[in-house]
């Protein structure tokens, strides 16, 4: 993994100030979001599973802001992120996670399941690997319907394990299905370290079905973004599918419920220093366009933003009993 | 259009269905050449690209069918035998079931999976299961079992164009063992009702697939012998029926439930539960159920999967008792 020492620095072409405001923007307003979410949690608000994003951010916002409104995005349970990124309104996000009926789904779906139509942003699936045969399923009917659409799909190292992985990067493969394999690989699949998981580096896997396939520093907003963007330009140019592997590094637990037996503290305050916030700040300060005042505004402003997603979601109505029954099956 | 095999009933529908609807297209195992059992013989040449070999990958043809299900298109799956689904029993339970549900009905999957399943062909312990409990315990998806040609027909076509998953069961010993005149035989065209087949006053059998026709045999010769039957075709599991099952269960007081898959857990004791709480004021005798053993798996040899097998004589003679109750 690409450290801060050798991180790259300043703000390569392409990267207009408009584009660094808005990705700055968004990873401070995710980690923000998933703090409070936290704090939520604690408070009782939000029940059940809760598994936070903070420290994935650049993954989130450097792939998914790449993405045009016809692409599709199919996701692993940590998807909080991306579907902040994809453009989901982030007040029905977090009544979701409130159970409300405000929410993506009405509530019946929760922090993992975040499912939106609108945004082509298909799940939040908490069947680890069950989701990749669907990206293929997608990009196949977009395929043969000549659109000019993506399928992104998004899974953890831990996914990598699963048959499903292999089947669906086969078939992706052999029938050149537009579908871009996004995987933040953060370390650990739960609690398991990634050498016990896999035999090989994540990335060779995919380049033994016959797809590009490279690694990038997940820490580094910029470098994800033109990863993808390379990626893309390869994908609707009809050649297939592509794979990117983004290392990161989860700061919370595996849930709320984890006790983190298997790292030390060290590790994590050791990898806290390769932060993307933190970096993509220091490269638009470096290059003057990021000053203490309208830091400190955009931190405000996403406090404020944030604030408003729990009280909209916490005034959002509890979903009606009587609606149990709805759409089991479409008439 | 006259005399029909099953497996003529349903290679002519799937020409038919991918005729009229462009969005239809067949994705399986070896479909291309035909399939094993001919089901999509010379589709893949009428229907250029529409017809899509896939790898032995059960998860991923179910998972790919729900993709494109909802981009809108009308996915035709093939699992090449019932036995290999439960590798996408996933996709089907964990994903297919509840995208309606999950979504609150902002998306839905108009998707079949067809498959061949049942016993009787020698094909032991992975070519002979009856898979249908599994499924029907999944509020959700659809889970459809014809036993006649023209039934196949009009429930195959309904299944395609219906908005929801739907699971297709084909019994294969009867794929070319059962013919029917399609033009002039009765046919259900709504997923979801069963068809009281045969009439009789003295007690009512409840059976799909195979075990319909054995149990229609057995009828025949109980009516010689003084004992009248009812027999209904459950043609869709699930949702079932329960207006018809109910219909036919008081019209008689007694209930014979028969099929081939294992007794315990298997789909009878849903159908006896259903009865015993909404009939239980009908009934002149206790639910009698024929089915396959409790053991694992159907024996190979053939002496061992008759044993297996419910048939006409064993369902006869449970009849006989139940009549005589």
């Amino acid at each position: 993994m690409t450290t801060q020492a050798t991180a790259p620095t300043g703000i390569p072409e392409g990267f207009t100030p408009d584009l660094l405001d808005y990705m700055l923007h968004q990873m401070l307003f995710m980690r923000r979001f998933e703090e409070r979410t936290g704090e939520m949690y604690t408070k009782g608000k939000i029940r059940g599973f809760l598994h936070l994003y903070i420290g994935e951010e650049a993954c989130a916002v450097g792939s998914i802001s790449a993405l045009q409104p016809q692409d599709g995005l199919i996701t692993h349970y940590r998807e909080h992120g991306h579907a902040i990124a994809r453009g989901i309104d982030p007040k029905r996000i977090m009544a979701e996670l409130f159970g409300r009926e405000g929410g993506t789904s009405r509530g019946r779906g929760g922090s993992m399941h975040i499912f939106d139509k609108e945004r082509r942003m298909f799940g939040g699936h908490a069947i680890v690997g069950g989701h990749m045969p669907v990206a293929v399923g997608l990009a196949l009917a977009d395929k043969k319907l000549g659109k000019d659409a993506v399928t992104m799909c998004v899974f953890g190292d831990g996914g990598v394990a699963e048959g499903e992985f292999h089947e669906a990067l086969n078939l992706s493969s052999l029938w050149k299905t537009p579908v871009l394999w996004f995987c933040e690989n953060n370390g650990y699949g739960m609690g398991l370290p990634l050498e016990k998981s896999i035999a090989n580096d994540i990335y060779k896997l995919a380049e033994a079905y016959r797809m590009p396939s490279i690694r990038v520093d997940g820490m580094d907003v910029i470098g994800v973004r033109q990863a993808t963007d390379e990626a893309l330009k390869h994908i609707r140019a009809g050649n297939g599918p592509y794979f990117i592997e983004a290392m990161t590094y989860r700061y919370r637990g595996h849930s709320m419920a984890d006790a983190e037996l298997y790292r030390t503290k060290e590790e994590v305050t050791e990898m806290r220093k390769n932060d993307a916030i933190e970096r993509l700040k220091q490269r638009m300060t470096g290059a003057g366009l990021l000053d203490d005042a309208k830091w400190d505004a955009l931190v405000e402003r996403v406090e404020r933003e944030v604030a408003e997603c729990i009280d909209w979601a916490d005034a959002s109505p509890q979903p009606q009993i009587s609606t149990l029954f709805d759409d089991v099956y479409r008439e | 259009m006259a005399e029909m095999t099953v497996i003529e009933a349903i290679r002519s529908t799937l020409a038919e269905e991918l005729t009229s609807d462009d969005r239809t297209f067949i994705l399986g195992e070896d479909v291309e050449a035909g399939g094993v059992f001919r089901a999509t013989e010379g589709l893949a040449a009428r229907f250029p690209g529409r017809v899509i070999d896939s790898p032995l990958a059960e998860s991923s043809i179910i998972g790919i069918s729900i993709g494109a299900a909802h981009y809108g298109m009308r996915p035709i799956a093939e699992i090449q035998f019932a036995d290999f689904i439960h590798a996408g029993f996933d996709q089907l339970c964990s994903e297919a079931s509840r995208w309606s549900y999950r979504t609150k009905g902002d998306s839905w999957l108009p998707m079949v999976v067809r498959t061949p399943w049942g016993g009787g062909v020698h094909g032991g312990q992975h070519h002979s299961q009856s898979i249908e409990a599994y499924y029907c315990h999944m509020p959700g998806i659809k889970v459809v079992a014809p036993s006649f040609p023209a039934d196949y027909r009009s429930l195959l076509r309904a299944a395609i164009e219906d908005p929801n998953p739907v699971l297709f069961l084909e019994h294969k010993r009867t794929y070319r063992l059962i013919k029917q005149d399609v033009d002039d035989a009765p046919a259900e065209t709504r997923l979801g009702r069963s068809r009281i087949t045969r009439r009789g006053n003295d007690l009512t059998i409840y059976a799909y697939g195979l075990m319909l026709h054995e149990s229609l045999a057995a009828a025949d010769t109980l009516a010689g012998e003084g004992i009248d039957c009812t027999v209904v075709d459950l043609l869709t599991l699930n949702p079932l029926d329960k207006e018809t099952v109910l219909e036919a269960a008081k019209m008689t007081g007694k209930v014979l439930i028969v099929h081939e898959d294992t007794l315990t857990g298997g789909f009878g004791g849903e159908l006896a539960a259903l009865i015993a709480e909404h009939a239980f004021e009908y009934l002149d005798a206790p639910i009698r159920r024929v089915a396959g053993p409790d053991i694992p798996a159907m024996p190979f040899h053939h002496a061992m999967e008759g044993f297996f097998m419910p048939n006409r004589d064993k369902i006869a003679a449970a009849a006989r008792d139940l009549a005589a109750y």
